[in-house]
């Protein structure tokens, strides 16, 4: 465990990250390390992401949120046409297997994007996230997502080395009815409740955050959850 | 001996009579004879195994839908079809039908109520399944849960939607006729032929379908682009595209079964099939059917055709090898010769060199993961690229992978990688 986190540490301060996380490259045929080399191009090796694009971190991510994704992109009820395709035809089981691998990685996390976001905008996205908003009924993120932004077990994600690009689209897509999560779905009843502007300011704002040490998601039932959350059950 | 004693000794012989037979009755312990199926049981089973063979499933659910109910969309060049409810609903699906109407459809395409069916529906290739398979299919259908889900009309531009039309399209490209055994062949051909042209319904991507959704039987399996899918299905009559004639029976069981063999892994509309159908049938049927493709082709006429590697320009050449050497050569290998049957070889493949490069570039572009099948549950995939090479550099590791270590391919351009890359979403 002190190992772990040792390597944990060492690697978020250890800053550089690879030059080409993004190009395949494995030890064993025969290991999931291997088997996902399916999603590096986009992902990253360990699942930390790429400079390429909005595609999100993955690594240390719950397991549960990932597979629930997985499902759903194979399902077609999240829709991203490449992803859609790729798990196309892969079994449960499987889908279980890649989610619990890169649930288990920590690589380190990629410098925040640099912002040109004013202060306002800033301390907008800083009070939704930190206290939301009880004036419009909206809780405060780190009330699921975890006071280090790292999400919860089994089934919220962490929102942490995530882009902001990536999570304007996502609360979008949740708002005007594109994504979905479990029923009863809670981000759909957050989501709802914040304009455009909203939107961007606490994207900006969660974009710019410095990922704790440890990384980990939190263990459920710690805290209670201010709305109930299909994906928890 | 006193009559305790005797009492005694009879009730512990009675009770290790009453244990012996307890013993005899639990679950599991029956004799064999009276767990036999009844007839019923069987012809239930056998019917969702040739409904697998037929990959009923695949069209009659909707993505994220309850099986066989149907709501499917179907793109087509002639608008959308929408496939109809085939649980045995008694309102919206087919719980009011009968075996003789069940056959009928089959074999002829016509529906309960007398409308002529789209050819949508492979009727041209259910004709050639027999009435006892007909029965048992049927006997199945009735036997999944009934979802209640109205079907939706089909959406259909004029012409297209007056279904007079179909007497012509019938009489231009469909003939009615269970399959006939060939006796010249073993009862192993006969078998695969059965599969492969009746349930498989392997023409229907297999032979080129034309601008009336017709395909020839004088071009039987000789392969066409794939309407609406953007795929190219192979022909399986050429030994240049997918003709199976120079392989293993090995091989071609494993590409139709497990989904990867030594030769190649199947990707696109192919990994479907498997992984809804092919997947689940027998060792001896896949066999059989194995059989019957490898016998297929008619041999190629004219001389090999040499390498077209000499006509690409040199800059072309090294920008191709380069990416294959940072991009795919760790799986594929700097030879391409792959991992078989983990990693597909690209060298002598003939998915690589046939006459369309429309795969190809796909798969480039898309990435992929072979179908997770019993035989192979944690298939190694391939990441997209489409997001770190341009057209140009996907045209050029394309042309690369066609043409180099003696593959046959020709060269493609750009504007075919542009083409493909502007059909896939986002």
């Amino acid at each position: 465990m002190k190992g772990a986190l040792f390597v944990a540490v060492c690697s978020v301060f250890s800053g550089a990250v690879a030059q080409d996380e993004s190009v395949p490259s494995f030890k064993t045929l025969d290991s999931m390390e291997a088997r996902v080399q399916g999603c590096v191009t986009c992902h990253g090796q360990s699942g930390q992401g790429t400079k390429n694009g909005y595609f999100p971190r993955i690594a240390g991510k719950p397991s549960g949120y990932l597979y629930n994704q997985l499902i759903a992109f194979r399902e077609g009820t999240r829709r991203y046409a490449p992803m859609n395709y790729l798990v196309a035809y892969l079994p449960d089981t499987y889908l279980r297997e890649i989610a619990e691998h890169f649930a288990k990685q920590r690589p380190a996390f990629a410098a925040n994007e640099s912002s040109a976001a004013d202060a306002a905008t800033l301390s907008r996205g800083e009070t939704i996230a930190r206290r939301g908003d009880a004036g419009i009924g909206l809780p405060p993120c780190m009330s699921c997502h975890g006071t280090g932004l790292t999400g919860m077990e089994p089934g919220i994600p962490g929102l942490v080395g995530l882009r902001s690009s990536y999570i304007v689209a996502q609360l979008t897509r949740w708002r005007v009815g594109e994504r979905h999560a479990a029923e009863p779905d809670c981000m759909k009843r957050v989501a709802t409740r914040l304009s455009e502007t909203d939107v961007a300011a606490v994207a900006l704002w969660l974009a710019q955050q410095t990922p704790p040490k440890d990384a980990s998601p939190e263990s459920s039932n710690v805290v209670r959850m201010p709305l109930a959350c299909g994906s928890q059950r | 001996m006193g009559i305790a004693t005797r009492i005694a000794i009879v009730a512990v012989i009675a009770i290790l009579i009453a244990a012996g037979v307890m013993m005899a009755m639990r679950p599991g312990m029956m004799p064999r004879a009276l767990t036999v199926p009844n007839p019923t049981t069987q012809t239930i089973n056998r019917g969702e195994y040739l409904a697998r063979a037929g990959d009923c499933v695949a069209c009659h659910t909707a993505p994220d839908g309850k099986d066989f109910a149907g709501g499917r969309p179907m793109p087509t060049p002639f608008g959308n079809l929408y496939v109809p409810n085939i649980t045995p609903d008694e309102e919206t699906g087919m719980g009011r039908w009968t075996a003789d109407e069940f056959y009928r459809m089959m074999h002829t395409g016509i529906s309960r109520d007398g409308t002529l069916l789209y050819p949508a529906m492979p009727f041209a290739s259910y004709t050639k399944v027999t009435r006892e398979d007909s029965d048992a299919i049927y006997a199945y259908l009735m036997s999944v849960p009934p979802v209640r889900q109205k079907n939706r009309p089909h959406e259909l531009r004029f012409p297209y939607n007056k279904r007079d039309l179909l007497i012509g399209w019938r009489a231009l490209y469909f003939k009615e006729g269970e399959y006939v055994p060939d006796p010249i062949q073993s009862a192993e051909w006969n078998r695969g032929a059965y599969l492969v042209q009746g349930l498989g319904h392997c023409a229907m991507c297999h032979t080129a379908i034309n601008a009336l959704g017709g395909s020839r039987e004088s071009q039987a399996f000789e392969g066409g682009m794939i309407p609406n899918q953007n795929w190219y299905a192979p022909s399986l009559t050429s030994n240049r595209e997918a003709g199976l004639g120079e392989w293993s029976i090995k091989d071609i069981s494993d590409i139709l079964q497990v989904g990867v063999s030594n030769r190649g892994a199947v990707y696109g509309p192919m990994a479907e099939v498997v992984y809804n159908s092919l997947q689940y049938l027998s060792d001896s049927d896949v066999a059989a059917m194995a059989v019957y493709l490898k016998a297929l082709p008619v041999g190629d006429a004219g001389p090999a055709i040499p390498s077209s590697a000499r006509l690409v320009a040199p800059n072309v050449m090294e920008t191709g090898r380069k990416i294959y050497e940072k991009q795919c050569a760790v799986c594929h290998g700097a030879e391409g010769l792959g991992r078989p049957p983990v990693y597909p070889p690209l060298a002598n493949n003939q998915s690589i060199t046939m006459l369309s490069p429309v795969n190809s570039i796909r798969t480039v572009l898309n990435g992929g993961y072979p179908p997770g099948t019993k035989k192979n549950m944690r298939p190694h995939g391939m990441p997209p690229f489409s997001h770190i090479l341009n057209d140009d550099e996907v045209s050029a590791v394309v042309t690369y992978i066609r043409v180099a270590w003696n593959n046959t391919g020709t060269p493609v351009t750009p504007a075919q990688a542009n083409e493909l890359r502007k059909l896939l979403p986002e």
